[in-house]
């Protein structure tokens, strides 16, 4: 009797890791898919923050898994995934993206996926030479070992400029429908989307992630050293998406929300921080994370009266919410534009 | 067949549809779940996830300020 092989796909909603899931299952292997929730994904959930946007209101990993007809399992791990980020044994990117780390936490939760359900191999997207770091000949037998996958990871798409791995070694896989993939060119990945009659995919600009965006990055690295110590929570790392970031002060910080998708999704953070909001004019809401203090505060009002409608006005009137529920009214002048420095901003 | 309520509310997605999906890995074939969430982005993704493990979508649609998707386990998610 034939053994009926199984495969578990890293999908991430963009092309690559597609094409891969689509290269083994039409050698008629079972395959599933796995999309890991890390809380820095660009996927899904920023455009549920923001009122306009053009981005199209799917995650495209299911999306993809619809289109393969293949399951998909959505996996949260978010508090597993700290350490990667915090402490990359690797070392980081061009930002704060520990992209070779990620890969072989990845690869390793896939391994402990597929020994727990019994499949045989694990598959990603990854082309040799794409990315500078972390998509390099040397890293791939990095990947391999520190995810104790070794060679049941298959590659699909560069698997031709590597050893036989063991599906190939086995017949699972007939090597010669293998790909042999090299660099950062896109073309070989788009011509064969067209041979499968795949014409609807993300390719997302950057990386998968929030930790390869500078801007992001930079706000990571501004919590981690206002807070002297190297620790998140996820609504830390969610409130780093969402409004401008401006730390006029070393002990104050405030998040202004930029439209009023923003400024719904900051209220639901308004018994964490102390925020304010302006009752004379129409306005953001702020959320202000540090030290409350009446200098704080004041300058805080000014600075929301700023980015408000009533940005013009000699006197604006505010409300002012402490975290612990206490209330006041203030009337301030809002602060000049040339008197909001540049390098408040994060 | 018993009927069960998961509250994914303030929860933005994918986290509804992860939750949905831990609920349905302990439920049996035939019991259904009302999931309540806030984010839109729920009413696609929940019922994308249905079609993708084969459970049947009864219900998706918006309550006042609550969407509510109502999901029949019938797939095999594992
Ligand atoms: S871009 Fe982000 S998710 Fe992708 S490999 Fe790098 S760290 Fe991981």
């Amino acid at each position: 009797m034939e053994v009926y092989r199984k495969a578990v796909a890293l999908v991430s909603g963009g092309l690559d890791s597609m094409l891969a899931a689509k290269i083994v299952q039409n050698q008629g292997v079972h395959v599933e898919g796995l999309n890991f929730f890390t809380g820095f994904c660009v996927e899904g959930h920023t455009h549920a923050i923001r009122t306009s946007t053009d981005r199209p209101n799917r995650n495209n990993a299911l999306w993809v898994a619809e289109q393969l007809g293949i399951k998909l399992h959505i996996i949260d791990v978010i508090d597993e995934y700290k350490k990667v980020v915090i402490n990359p044994k690797h070392g980081y990117g061009a930002h704060l993206n520990p992209c070779l780390d990620c890969k072989s936490f990845m690869v390793g939760k896939a391994r402990e996926w597929m020994e727990h359900h019994e499949f045989d191999f694990i598959i990603t997207g990854e082309v040799l030479g794409q990315r500078p770091k972390s998509q390099r000949r040397e890293t791939f037998p990095v990947v391999a070992r520190e995810s104790g996958a070794y060679d049941r990871l298959l590659r699909p798409l560069s698997a031709k400029l590597q050893a036989p791995s063991l599906p190939e070694r086995e017949g699972w896989i007939d090597r010669d429908a293998l790909f042999g993939f090299n660099g950062r060119s896109r073309k070989p990945q788009i011509a064969l989307a067209q041979r499968f009659g795949l014409n609807d995919y993300s390719q997302p600009a950057g990386g998968c992630c929030f930790l390869t965006d500078a801007s992001y990055s930079g706000k990571l690295r501004d919590l981690w050293e206002y807070r002297g110590t190297k620790q998140y929570d996820f609504d830390d790392i969610m409130l780093l998406k969402v409004g401008r970031h401006l730390r006029p002060r070393p002990n104050m910080k405030l998040i202004i929300a930029r439209d009023a998708g923003e400024s719904q999704f900051l209220r639901g953070y308004r018994r964490r921080f102390t925020h304010l909001f302006s009752v004379s004019h129409s306005g953001p809401l702020v959320l202000l994370d540090g030290v409350d203090c009446d200098d704080n505060t004041r300058l805080a009002a000014r600075l929301t009266a700023r980015f408000g409608q009533g940005r013009d006005a000699a006197s604006v009137r505010l409300d002012v919410v402490y975290s612990d529920g206490e209330q006041r009214q203030l009337n301030v002048r809002p602060l000049p534009a040339e008197q909001v420095l540049k390098d408040w901003y994060l | 067949m018993s009927q069960h309520r998961l509250d994914a509310r303030y929860l933005l997605c994918p986290l509804p549809v992860i939750r949905t999906q831990q609920m349905v890995d302990e439920l049996a074939h035939g019991d259904i779940v009302e999931v309540i969430c806030t984010d839109p982005g729920a009413l696609n993704d929940i019922p994308a996830w249905c079609r993708v493990h084969g459970h049947e979508l009864l219900s998706a649609g918006s309550s006042g300020e609550d969407i509510v998707v109502t999901v029949k386990v019938v797939g095999t998610t594992r």
